[in-house]
């Protein structure tokens, strides 16, 4: 029988602020998002606490400080090259392998005989990632990637194990799915559930039962495919390449509430020039931009979420022009009064970079002004990655920190001056 | 005369060489005896690292391991795929704190600096001793 795994990084996060930190090991950890808004990880510690996954930091701080917990803000560079690394020892094992999240992949175990070999070779895996990178996995093993979410489901919640779980026999699968709520199935969702229970589904047993013909009619083949999963049958194939981003988006909540246009500005022209970025490091050019602005979610105060698009007359990958862009459609989202306590930009409807041109002129001309301006770019991104900083025009230095990261840890792994030391 | 069809080229196709052609000079001078043997450049990670994903850089704060030849500053190479053994030099968290020392294993557990102005550290019998990896190398900068 083929056999799959999903390794999953436990309490990634959280984990990682651990690696460079033995004086950590007992104590509860907890993770911020950008601007330590919301509380992202929780150690398994913290999560005994009470602590909620996306629960606002000052809900919780006061108590949670006063009982000792640790607290970081989000530290991504940390985070991504621990990642790489787990990821590249796990690449080394097998011959196929789905990098699904920062901290999952889905391994083909096309290598192993029988369900015992899979157990003793997530055992294996498990201590290797461990000794070397000094993160905590956990491992679910099943013919199907649906049924390896539950595996790992269950070597999570089992206390003590090995946090290996391997679930293959069918009457053993039936058993497990019996008592796993729908609503925990890997891609069924919230409403998708509530329809579910309308019809009399309660359990991934019960969804498992469903005849397929009905769930394709009345649901989807999405669903259908889940279905199929659950019984056994692999319908979700292992990808070895990550299909190209679609969409790229910057974001942040602010520390104080903005009301005024003059004041947005400078800072949607930053995330902009972050987009831009991130957009020629994916090798992507856009047709449109989008700018949505939001009052706070929290609070009594005037609500409001402004969003508006503009589209470009041809694709592009200019910082100049997404710019531009930006700058129109947050004039069109925004309204006068409102306290802002979000903003964000979306960069959409991608296409791969290679222009074609219809005369010989036009590309004797045009190519070349396209070729200094993605010069330009090129340098601007070069030297922005070193120490010094180019800013346009209509960004605004002074506001180019908006994030708060108060207790951010340093970057133990990429950076030389922040690297840990010993006595 | 016959004709094979071979299929059809999109301009996306065409190499950027293709346009290369018409906006560049082109050099023509005698080319590069030494074209045949280039060869990449000397990798200082290739000489210092052998298990990249489980290789860690970690700065040396103080001179216990002088004769060692480990100065203050030095930037250690740390493996933690490597099992250390009776007299590696080991990078381990003691009490919280990360210490660079030499493993002795027999006849008592314990870290050996290396220079004479420093005790030995015994583990005592229940304290808990984290190895984080083995010094494979270190780096002493002068200049």
């Amino acid at each position: 029988m083929k056999l799959l795994a999903l390794v999953d990084c436990d309490n990634f996060y959280a984990s990682c602020e651990r690696v460079f930190r033995p004086d950590l090991k007992q104590v509860p950890v907890v993770v911020l998002s950008n601007n330590d808004g919301c509380v992202i990880a929780r150690s398994k510690e913290a999560k005994s606490m009470g602590i909620k996954m996306g629960v606002p930091w000052f809900q919780v701080k006061k108590a949670y400080l006063a009982q000792g917990g640790k607290v970081f803000s989000s530290n991504f560079a940390l985070y991504g090259d621990l990642s790489k690394r787990v990821m590249n020892i796990l690449e080394g094992m097998v011959k196929k392998i789905e990098v699904y999240s920062i901290d999952e992949a889905f391994l083909d175990l096309q290598h192993v005989q029988n369900s015992n070999q899979a157990y003793e070779f997530g055992v294996y895996c498990r201590s290797i990632v461990h000794q070397w990178v000094g993160i905590p996995v956990r491992i679910g093993i099943a013919p199907t990637k649906t049924l390896t979410k539950v595996a790992s489901h269950i070597a999570k919640h089992t206390n003590g194990g090995t946090g290996v779980y391997c679930l293959n026999k069918q009457k053993h699968i039936m058993h497990v799915l019996k008592a796993l709520p729908v609503n925990e199935v890997w891609g069924v969702g919230r409403n998708l559930s509530k329809q579910l229970n309308q019809l009399g589904t309660y359990s991934a047993y019960d969804l498992m039962k469903m005849d397929i013909g009905f769930i394709r009619k009345k649901f989807s083949i999405v669903l259908e495919r889940t279905v199929r999963e659950l019984r056994g049958e692999p319908c979700i194939q292992i990808q070895n390449h990550i299909a190209p981003k679609k969409q790229i988006v910057v974001s942040r909540s602010f520390r104080k509430k903005i009301e005024s246009l003059d004041a947005l500005k400078p800072l949607i022209s930053n995330f902009a020039v972050r987009a831009g970025e991130k957009l020629r490091h994916e090798k992507q050019k856009c047709s449109q931009v989008s700018v949505f602005i939001s009052t706070s979610r929290f609070g009594k105060q005037l609500k409001h979420q402004g969003f508006n698009s503009f589209r470009f007359s041809h694709p592009t990958n200019d910082t100049r022009s997404i710019l531009m862009g930006a700058n129109k459609a947050l004039n069109k989202a925004f309204k006068e009064g409102y306290p802002y306590a979000k903003a964000g930009i979306l960069l959409s409807q991608f296409s791969c970079p290679v222009v074609v041109q219809k005369s010989l002129f036009e590309i004797m001309s045009h190519r070349h002004a396209l070729k200094q301006d993605e010069s330009l770019m090129r340098s601007v991104d070069e030297l922005n990655s070193r120490q010094t900083q180019i800013y346009y025009a209509s960004q605004c230095p002074a506001n180019l920190s908006p994030i708060q990261k108060k207790m951010v840890s340093p970057r133990y792994t990429t950076n030389w001056l922040e690297l840990p030391t010993a006595l | 005369m016959t004709i094979n069809y071979l299929g059809s080229i999109s301009a996306d196709d065409l190499p950027a060489t293709f346009t290369k052609f018409f906006l560049e000079p082109v050099s023509v001078g005698f080319p590069s005896p030494a074209n045949d043997y280039l060869e990449s450049p000397i990798d200082l990670n290739q000489y210092l690292i052998k298990n990249g994903a489980a290789t860690f850089l970690v700065r040396v704060s103080g001179d216990s391991m002088l004769n060692a030849n480990i100065a203050d500053q030095a930037i250690l190479i740390v493996d933690r795929s490597l099992k250390p053994k009776h007299g590696s030099i080991v990078v381990a968290s003691l009490d919280g704190d990360f210490v660079c020392k030499r493993l002795q294993l027999k006849p008592r557990l314990c870290l050996l600096p290396e220079n004479s102005k420093y005790q030995p550290i015994y583990i005592q019998h229940g304290q808990d001793l984290d190895i984080m990896g083995t010094v494979t190398a270190a780096i002493n900068k002068f200049e």
